[in-house]
Parts: structure tokens; C-alpha cells; sequence
């Protein structure tokens, strides 16, 4: 869920306050908080902590990295985290970013899946897990359509996305093989016939 | 034991650099491994799993380590989370010093044209895959057992999360308490 690129909120500190360049404490200790505290999709979170609350980088900057980070493999928050590290501390900063993310909804995690294991064979329990795996499913099914707006009209996009899904959906097809083949040609169609 | 975190570093770190257009987009290719190639666990475990991992805060795919403590412990968590993140992020930092020197070139916004219907197929195939295995009972993709409670889950869950505002976080708190109640399963 980490499309959604903007909660709306109001800045929290002035945007002409000049920027900071953050030690690799702070990048630290900022991404282990976000890590405790943005619950489902951390984009929002990490734009106002980055641009409005520490100042670390600008508006611009942060969509321009964010654009980039999006384009690239691995989830988009993690890249960024690790960007943004990278950019200030080098690999030192771009570890403490990762690891300040990572490490508290790490441990939540194995928690969670320590209280699963516990209790799966209460039925109670196991119909409360059932009802969240079944939201968190429609949830998924909700960020498709939600991504797939800007896809309406364009009916080469809408194919090849009707190709990958029956590929990997429905003939469970292995992704590797998948990708090699259909996203150049992808990208190609696009490029020559547009979207 | 060995050959666990072998499996584990390669199914892994092959997903990190596959996952363009974010996380989600390779839920179905570590199903596959995780449930069908390996069989760790159950579709409905994975699903199950999956669920706790939206509902935990931070990144996405924190699943990924559930995976590797479950099958290998400690090391399977280092080795899992290691090669999850790692691959990608070498390529970002990568990336980002390529990125300042074309930074204007016209390949950028076709690459980017391009990729978004590969990230809404794939998506959408999550989702599919989860739902199927969310409102079932068979395990390993065998027989199919319609809950028709939890299918009215999923569609109220599309439908909240489509037409208001409401938190994900939300949605799946009553989504966990109507499945609770236990009607339709």
C-alpha cells in the first residue's frame, strides 16, 4: 500500500526553515520511529518527516527520488530509506536508515506470528484470523483498482496488464521468465503504439 | 539446515530484484515458492501470515522475515530479511547516481509508461491469489471450499477501501472482527 503518495497534511514546521543534513544517528533513530508508527503504507509518514519535520530534503527533491525509487525493484519505502541515507551518511547512513526501519516491525512481526501460532487452533481465533486475511485480500484488490485509473482509455496498457495477470494468476507461471518476456515488450508497445 | 537458507537466500534475493512496481507485486511468485515449490506451509498459512504482516506497521512485506523465522529460525529471519533487502537496495544507490546524469532522457518516461500496467497485473493477481486462498479451506491450491462469509469480507473490504477515506488499518480490524463472529465459515 505504499502507492498513496500524499496524506494531505497540513506542513508541521515552516518550509523555508533551511535544510539539515541529518548524522547517521539521526537517520537512525528517524526511520526507527516511522518503523513503529506508520501502519499501513509509510510513504505519507516518511514525506513529512524527510520535507516538512526535519528538513532534510526539499519537496522537489523528495518526489524526484521517490519517482525514481518507484521505477526500481524493491519496495519503495526501503529504497528510499536507503537513498536517502546513502545520500547523506553513505553506506554507514544507508544501513542505519534500513536497519532504524526494519527493526521494530521486525520484531512486532515474530511477535504476531508467535500469538498465531499460539492460538490457531481456537476457533475463535482462527475465524478472527480468517476475517483479517480476508479484508487484507480485498485491500489488495483495492489498491489494483485504485492504480489501474490512470490505465482507463488506454487499451494497450489494459492488455498487457490482462496478460500478466493471467500469466501469473491464473497459469502460475514463474515471474523471471514472465518479466523477461513481457516487459520489454511492454515497454516497446507503449513506446511505438502508446499507452 | 543448509539447504533451507540456500533456498531461502535464493528464493529471496531473486524477488528483490524482480519487484518493480513495489512489493506487492511479487506476492504471487513467493506464494508460488513458498506453498507450491517448497511447501513450507499452506496457502491459507500464507494468506493468514500475509494478513498479520499488512497489520503490522512499517514497510511492506514483512512477511518476509515471518517466512524465514518459520522455516529456519534466527537464520532463516537474517538470511530472508539480508537477501530481501539488500539486492534492491544496492541497485537504488546504484540507480540514483545513473539517475542524476540522464536525467532528462526521453527513455525515462516510456520506462515508466510501461511498467504500470506490469505493476497493476501484478497486483491484481496478489490480490486474486489472496482472495482465493482467504475465502477457502482447501490447502495447496487443491479443493476449493467457498466460506461465503469471508468472500463478503473481501467484497465489503474493495468496496470500503474504493469508495471512503477509511484507514487500511481499519478495514482489517473489521474485517477481524466479522470473521470472528464465525457466520459463513
Amino acid at each position: 500500500m505504499s502507492i498513496v503518495m500524499d496524506d494531505g497534511a497540513a506542513p508541521v514546521a515552516p518550509l523555508h526553515t533551511p535544510l539539515h543534513r541529518p548524522t547517521v544517528r539521526e537517520l537512525f533513530l528517524g526511520f526507527l520511529k516511522l518503523g513503529l508508527v506508520a501502519f499501513g503504507g509509510a510513504l505519507p509518514l516518511v514525506r513529512r518527516m524527510a520535507v516538512e519535520e526535519q528538513r532534510w530534503v526539499d519537496g522537489e527533491e523528495f518526489t524526484d527520488l521517490l519517482g525514481l525509487c518507484q521505477v526500481l525493484p524493491g519496495g519503495n519505502v526501503i529504497n528510499l530509506s536507503v537513498v536517502l541515507g546513502m545520500r547523506f551518511q553513505g553506506v554507514r547512513g544507508a544501513v542505519a536508515a534500513l536497519l532504524g526501519f526494519v527493526a521494530a516491525p521486525t520484531m512486532v512481526v515474530i511477535a504476531l506470528g508467535g500469538i498465531y501460532d499460539h492460538f490457531r487452533d481456537n476457533a475463535q481465533v482462527a475465524h478472527f484470523f480468517a476475517g483479517l486475511a480476508a479484508a487484507a485480500a480485498g485491500l489488495m484488490i483495492s489498491v489494483a483498482l485504485r492504480i489501474a485509473g490512470p490505465m482507463r482509455g488506454r487499451p494497450v496498457s489494459i492488455i498487457v496488464a490482462a496478460l500478466f495477470f493471467a500469466a501469473i494468476a491464473v497459469l502460475r507461471l514463474p515471474l523471471l521468465p514472465t518479466m523477461l518476456v513481457l516487459v520489454p515488450v511492454s515497454v516497446f508497445i507503449v513506446r511505438k503504439v502508446g499507452p | 539446515m543448509t539447504q533451507v537458507l540456500v533456498a531461502l537466500f535464493l528464493i529471496f534475493s531473486q524477488l528483490s530484484l524482480l519487484a518493480f512496481g513495489g512489493g506487492n507485486t511479487i506476492v504471487p511468485e513467493m506464494q508460488r515458492q513458498v506453498v507450491e515449490v517448497e511447501r513450507w506451509m499452506s496457502a491459507q498459512e500464507f494468506t493468514a501470515l500475509f494478513a498479520l504482516a499488512q497489520a503490522a506497521p512499517g514497510p511492506n512485506l514483512m512477511i518476509v522475515p515471518m517466512i524465514g523465522w518459520r522455516v529456519a529460525g534466527f537464520a532463516g529471519l537474517l538470511v530472508s530479511s539480508v537477501s530481501s533487502f539488500l539486492p534492491s537496495s544496492i541497485v537504488s544507490v546504484l540507480a540514483v547516481r545513473a539517475w542524476e546524469r540522464y536525467k532528462d532522457h526521453p527513455w525515462r518516461g516510456a520506462v515508466q509508461a510501461g511498467l504500470l500496467p506490469t505493476t497493476v497485473g501484478l497486483i491484481a493477481a496478489s490480490g486474486a491469489l489472496l482472495a482465493r486462498s482467504s475465502v477457502s479451506t482447501g490447502d495447496f491450491g487443491g479443493d476449493f471450499h467457498l466460506q461465503w462469509g469471508l468472500a463478503l469480507i473481501v467484497l465489503l473490504a474493495i468496496v470500503v477501501a474504493t469508495r471512503t477515506r477509511l484507514h487500511p488499518l481499519w478495514v482489517m480490524v473489521i474485517g477481524a472482527f466479522l470473521g470472528m463472529t464465525g457466520v459463513g465459515q
